[in-house]
């Protein structure tokens, strides 16, 4: 098996969830092989790899499945534990107050509110996590502190969704005046090399909505 | 005295909350002592708010001071920060336990709201969420296997996860009409097994006060 055969990813470029394990990877310098699912057909493979869900992304790691992209970020980082600073940190309580923050970022990631509700939504959110990232980063560049961690995944995994977001309901969401640190944060991560590759254009997004129809769900839910 | 903080473990919990639980029999587990704090839901204190202002929540784990939310996040926590055996999460074997956290992701996301529609609604509703109970519960039997725990020979991060479950079988059943001894008798075993126990002893109501208190929740919020 050849070393981008052992690591394969089952996703969809648009789901903030794959790009979230595609900037894992790339962190920890693994190669690795994107399996693209066409949207409206769920495939062979998926179903097999993730039976219970039936949703992307799936990790195949030497054949073994692993689902749910937290949970696949977090396995990374144990994995590859050698490569790269860790996702999470070393303390565990700061591992505690991480896991918090991207579980709350997911719950409101995925809240189905409808296009107006979903921008209210967001707006509140990013306050609370502009607050989160004055404490987290003490001073520095990201949530993790000197290096890309659990928390900035988890978070700018969503930018290219936000920014479409940002677009269609014709708000400012990464408002400078408001959430001047997150601003500042996500200008600087999206230019990240393990990142700047895994999230498209804003106008991406809005031209995927607009194919598929409901803005969200075709993500959410991976392929039908 | 302001400005001091309470060193030591304490829990914020609610009495029949499946999430305390958790945490009561995660302590418990680990030999840790802790001051456990009833909390009243329907007049939130002070310090409950003030601890997690962000979801206004139990349970919550304060360590010496300093507030841990959500239950598997706090398990995991104390796991981590007190790593005497036993270890809840299977140490040194990354697979095993994105398998243990997947499981209790799953139990997160699919049995408290089936229950809930299961005493909640009626008709169509009630019947969607009979079946879907039903397959809930098979499927965690499936992750069972021939185990005498999710984790195997150890009692661990799963088993903590869904134990507080099984004081509400009996209501699942009474509210589903079905019998878990009948569709899942593995699972039926599991959770005995499990009572047996000490700390799922000593923390778990009986089900038919669960299934009381339940009644007095459909009461107040006027459900025949």
């Amino acid at each position: 098996m050849s070393e981008a055969e052992a690591v394969r990813v089952i996703g969809l470029w648009a789901s903030p969830f794959v790009i979230r394990v595609l900037i894992a990877l790339k962190l920890k310098g693994v190669k690795y092989e994107l399996v693209e699912e066409v949207v409206g057909k769920k495939s062979e493979l998926l179903l097999r790899s993730n039976p219970v869900h039936k949703k992307i992304p799936v990790l195949l790691h030497h054949g073994k499945p692993i689902s749910e992209s937290l949970i696949i970020v977090q396995y990374i980082d144990e994995v590859w534990s050698s490569d790269a600073p860790a996702f999470l940190h070393a303390d565990p309580y700061t591992r505690a107050v991480q896991r918090f923050w991207a579980q709350y970022v997911d719950d409101k990631g995925t809240d189905d509110g409808g296009k107006d509700q979903a921008a209210e939504q967001l707006s509140a959110a990013l306050q609370l996590l502009e607050e989160a990232f004055v404490k987290l980063s003490q001073g520095k560049h990201y949530f993790g502190g000197d290096s890309v961690g659990y928390l900035d995944i988890a978070l700018v995994s969503y930018v290219g969704w936000v920014k479409a977001v940002e677009k269609i309901a014709g708000v400012t969401l990464l408002d400078k005046a408001k959430v001047p640190n997150l601003v500042a944060w996500a200008d600087r991560l999206c230019t990240h090399p393990a990142v700047v590759d895994a999230i498209p254009d804003a106008d991406k997004f809005v031209e995927f909505s607009v194919t598929y129809g409901s803005f969200s769900k075709p993500i959410i839910n991976g392929p039908k | 005295m302001a400005g001091e903080k309470k060193q030591g473990l304490q829990l914020l919990g609610f009495w029949v909350s499946p999430f305390g639980q958790r945490c009561r029999i995660a302590l418990d587990e680990k030999g840790l002592s802790y001051e456990y704090l009833e909390q009243d839901l329907a007049n939130k204190s002070e310090l409950l708010l003030r601890a997690n202002p962000v979801h206004k929540k139990i349970p919550v784990l304060l360590h010496d001071g300093r507030p841990v939310c959500e239950s598997l996040i706090i398990v995991q926590y104390l796991d981590e920060a007190f790593p005497a055996m036993p270890a809840l999460l299977p140490a040194g074997d990354p697979y095993a336990r994105a398998q243990a956290r997947f499981w209790a992701d799953y139990v997160d996301k699919k049995l408290y709201d089936c229950g809930t529609r299961l005493w909640k609604l009626k008709g169509d509703g009630h019947a969607q969420a009979r079946t879907e109970m039903v397959e809930i519960l098979r499927t965690l039997e499936g992750a069972l296997g021939e185990g005498r725990f999710f984790g195997g020979e150890a009692f661990g991060f799963v088993d903590v996860a869904l134990v507080p479950f099984t004081s509400w079988f009996l209501a699942y059943e009474w509210f589903g009409d079905l019998s878990v001894e009948k569709e899942c008798p593995r699972l039926a075993a599991w959770a005995k097994r499990c009572a047996e126990r000490p700390s799922v002893a000593k923390n778990l109501y009986p089900p038919e006060k669960v299934y009381e208190s339940i009644c007095g929740m459909k009461k107040r919020l006027g459900i025949e």
